[in-house]
């Protein structure tokens, strides 16, 4: 048996799981990251328009701070998110970018004096302050106050991969490529590492560490129409599932992203929408002033996807061979704002669409683009439930999306993650010793190696690639945007009838290494536990909450549901996850819940919301005289949560520090 | 959106051939299909492995043309598969993995192993002046036109296209390839690396490195994000040249 020892054993190549391996590899622990693809070919590469940070360079993002970072965020979540979470993200997320900044990512900066921008369809000219050129430029998204974005063109993924996988390869950071993560080796009640495939061979290996980190990316291909990219198929969730142990949260919050392009579902950026394009309909006519008077196309992704839904269920599509989409139009930017800023848009559109975004414009409808749930944690990033197993990144909840995720928020989740869950697992290595149970390691090895021989060997007669197509469709169809209790009842049957047919799968071809077919297989059977889940969750949570839409249950109910799913797969034959739920605490919420300020402004209260309301008045009231900083700490500390190397405020323009003493 | 065509019938042409395989012979096999609206390699790849041929074996990952994994010789040109439209390269394609990349099975090639290797051999990575960061105080400031000149050459998904169209990559083993002739005009722009010619020197100073580019330029006309590789190239040369004669 090949066994592979390291002290810390990340899952994933992406932004979050390189980012946790540097962390990890400086503080002194070998570590070694797994990764399906060559690690700069994740798809944090495909984040296109930016990361939110709040520096406030630019001048439309003058008053941005943590706080108004921490609202929005807060806000966009619909009041889902772990706020002492959203504090220490806003609080790390200029630290990230600053880091990046060194590390070589070039970021688009701010030039000084007039500009010509187009706010709410309009030209405008805004002029950039002095002290702010040369500094780090931020673009306008999606539920957000200020201009916030901190982007590179329309490349920011792939320019902050190139420097944190860069920064890897330079830190020394083993990457073994073309592996995959088949299963957790715990006892129940401890991690120990996982069971390895060699995608080239076939062959499995043993990888044990004292720390596991699931960094896997989201489960998009659950679904037939997606931004995700192909591999990115919710192995790491079901792995994590399938201990019977680690909980998944809030697996029924999924995003849905209005700029897919249609039909191939392919992303184009909200920048799109924060530097001035329009959504329009068949008749040419913007329509999302009508249903958003406020924040129009750049209310939040849940809101701006179900109207335009809602706009083409009127009749108001644009009719085309393979259905009815949208138009996004961003021709009034002009061409060479395009061609610098939005340059993968326009490479996206010639080669997929040959549409010339410079003069045409862009058919587009939802698709699903983000998995708001994950493993569950805790702020350190470690399972409350299975000792020695982390996440981070989209694969985890720790949680600070709750039910709906801000644009710019996912790729500078990824690295702020893998800052501080870095240091944590360095930590927990510092701290704990292993005890390897050979047994355990060796049984965990000979399971799964029985599961591939008898996919091989038997004599199933269901095609692996059926079921998933079928699932796919089932999501996209009934697990959607809009949701009601007799669609979710129909995909929870039919999964349960899809994960039955999946136990008597055949794979014709016998090859036990490189087989494509095999992968579909074995994966197809854990996807169909993840897609349950899903569905499951959205069936039993009957209200709606940010990206979670019920048709039937169409208010946020906090009475009932101001909280947080929790499942688990507790027998290998169960066919359904047992589903736990956890309360969020209003009574430490610095900002209570209310209205969001876009969307629908119905909603059932929290019986303890109008007396903490009360007090955090009180609170802001009797510290009227202090600043800032004095008032957020008597509400919600968070301070203490930090690893302490990433503690400290944040400098800003406007914000200035004392000079440092001479030294 | 224009009017649907498709109905047509397309063979694509595959160089098979797995190494992992005992008694496996290169060989190519055609495959027979409908062309539909739009269709991609991408889209034709996959129906073909679903409906005809399970053990087919490719790469794709973003399907965006952004991640650099399918890169394969199509008609005989390095190119992106997922991005190419049949009805660009057919009804006839042909289709082969890239050289000079180890074979892993049919058109799928272990590029990521040969990039780790020239990164590291090339030491691809920022060389900060100083390691420790104050991530509290605001970021340098930097002339935008720079950063704007680094993301350009930034934008390599290091795809292998340039290395397959390659006739020095061809030649010698060892050879770094646009792809790292690029990278060190890239590190070589960024002010916050710490390195001077003296040290690119020590890196590409050699027929492995600039001098072996025989300038025929391939590199520069299959760029699948046609990356300025021909000045870049002559830049750093001009530059390697002026610090070996010192």
């Amino acid at each position: 048996m090949n066994i592979i020892y390291t002290d810390v054993l990340v899952v994933g190549g992406g932004l979050a799981g390189l980012r946790l391996a540097v962390a990890a590899k400086q503080r002194g622990h070998e570590t070694i990251v797994l990764s399906l693809v060559p690690p700069k070919r994740s798809h944090s590469k495909a984040a296109q328009g930016g990361m939110q940070a709040s520096l406030g360079n630019v001048i439309k993002g003058q008053g941005d701070n943590e706080d108004v970072h921490f609202e929005d965020t807060v806000r966009g979540s619909d009041w889902g998110a772990d706020q002492e979470v959203v504090r220490m993200f806003v609080n790390t997320a200029p630290k990230a970018v600053r880091e990046l900044a060194a590390w070589g990512v070039p970021w688009s900066r701010v030039r000084k004096g007039d500009r010509t921008v187009i706010i709410n369809g309009q030209k405008v000219t805004i002029t950039e302050r002095d002290e702010a050129h040369g500094l780090v430029a931020q673009r306008d998204f999606g539920g957000t106050k200020k201009w916030r974005t901190c982007y590179v063109s329309d490349g920011t993924g792939h320019a902050m991969l190139q420097a944190v996988g860069d920064q890897a390869i330079g830190d020394g950071v083993a990457v073994h490529e073309r592996v995959e993560a088949l299963a957790l080796i715990h006892d129940g009640s401890r991690c120990y590492g996982a069971v390895v495939r060699n995608l080239i061979t076939g062959e499995l290996a043993a990888y044990v560490a004292k720390a596991t980190a699931l960094a896997t990316g989201g489960a998009g291909r659950l679904y037939r129409v997606t931004t995700n990219a192909v591999i990115n198929e919710g192995i790491g969730h079901a792995i994590a599932l399938e201990t019977g142990v680690a909980a998944l949260g809030n697996m029924e919050a999924v995003q849905f992203h209005p700029t897919g392009i249609f039909p191939a579902g392919i992303l184009v950026t909200e920048g799109c929408r924060g530097d001035g394009g329009l959504l329009k309909d068949v008749d040419g006519h913007r329509f999302m002033p009508d249903y958003e008077p406020e924040k129009k196309e750049l209310a939040s992704r849940d809101v701006v996807s179900r109207r335009m839904e809602e706009h083409i269920a009127k009749g108001k599509g644009v009719k085309s061979h393979f259905g009815e989409h949208v138009w996004l139009d961003i021709t009034l930017l002009g061409e060479h704002h395009i061609k610098q800023n939005l340059r993968e848009v326009f490479d996206i559109c010639h080669y997929f669409l040959g549409v010339d975004p410079v003069k045409d414009m862009i058919p587009v409808r939802p698709a699903q683009h983000y998995t708001m749930g994950g493993l569950r944690t805790l702020p350190t990033g470690e399972s409350p439930t299975l000792k020695g197993l982390f996440a981070a990144g989209e694969a985890a909840c720790w949680d600070m999306h709750g039910f709906n995720r801000l644009g710019g928020n996912s790729v500078a989740e990824t690295v702020v993650a893998g800052m501080i869950v870095g240091e944590f697992i360095s930590d927990f290595c510092d701290r704990e010793d292993l005890n390897i149970p050979v047994g355990l390691v060796r049984d965990a090895v000979a399971r799964e190696q029985a599961k591939l021989d008898a996919l091989l060997a038997g004599k199933g007669t269901e095609s692996a690639s059926v079921l998933k197509a079928e699932m796919q469709t089932l999501m996209t169809d009934k697990v959607g945007i809009f949701r009601t209790g007799e669609k979710l009842t129909q995909a929870v049957e039919t999964l349960q009838q899809l994960l039955a047919r999946s136990r008597n799968m055949g794979v014709p071809y016998k090859s036990s290494g490189a087989n494509p077919e095999l992968v579909t297989a074995y994966r197809t059977q854990k996807m169909l536990r993840l897609a349950l889940t899903i569905a499951y969750g959205a069936l039993v949570r009957t209200e709606s909450r940010g990206a979670h839409f019920r048709n039937d249950y169409p208010r946020r109910n906090d009475a009932q549901w101001l909280k947080r799913t929790l499942a688990t797969w507790k027998n290998d034959s169960d066919t359904l996850p047992t589903l736990g739920y956890e309360p969020l605490d209003v009574k430490r919420m610095e900002l209570p819940p209310g209205w969001r300020g876009y969307g629908a402004k119905d909603y059932v209260d929290h019986p303890e919301t109008a007396a903490r309301l009360a007090e955090v008045e009180a609170i802001r009231h009797k510290l009227a005289g202090a600043d800032r900083i004095t008032r957020q700490q008597a509400l919600l500390p968070f301070e203490h949560l930090l690893p302490a190397r990433l503690r400290g405020r944040n400098e800003r323009i406007d914000e200035p520090m004392p000079a440092r003493a001479a030294e | 959106m224009s009017a649907v065509q498709g109905g047509q019938k397309i063979r694509l042409h595959i160089l098979r051939y797995n190494p992992q395989k005992k008694q496996d012979a290169p060989r190519v096999q055609t495959y027979e299909l409908e062309e539909a609206h739009g269709m991609t390699l991408f889209i034709a790849l996959n129906e073909i492995r679903d409906k005809q041929d399970p053990s087919l074996s490719f790469d794709f990952v973003c399907r965006a043309g952004i991640c650099g994994s399918c890169a394969m010789m199509i008609n005989g040109r390095p190119g992106l598969a997922c991005r190419t439209l049949t009805k660009n390269v057919g009804p006839d394609v042909h289709l082969a993995p890239l050289p000079v990349f180890e074979l892993i099975a049919d058109l799928s090639v272990n590029t990521g192993k040969w990039m780790r290797a020239m990164s590291e051999r090339l030491e691809t990575w920022v060389h900060m002046k100083q390691r420790e960061l104050d991530l509290t105080r605001i970021e340098r400031p930097m002339d935008p036109e720079l950063a704007e000149k680094i993301y350009e050459l930034d934008r390599c998904i290091e795809c292998g296209c340039c290395v397959a169209g390659c006739g020095t990559a061809r030649m010698r083993e060892d050879f770094v390839g646009a792809v790292g002739l690029n990278k060190i005009a890239r590190f070589r722009l960024d002010p916050r690396d710490g390195r001077s010619d003296e040290d690119y020197y020590e890196l590409v100073g050699d027929d492995d490195g600039v001098f072996g580019c025989m300038s025929l330029l391939a590199c520069h006309d299959v760029c699948p994000k046609e990356l300025p590789l021909q000045t870049q190239i002559a830049f750093v040369r001009r530059k390697m040249a002026a610090q070996g004669l010192k």
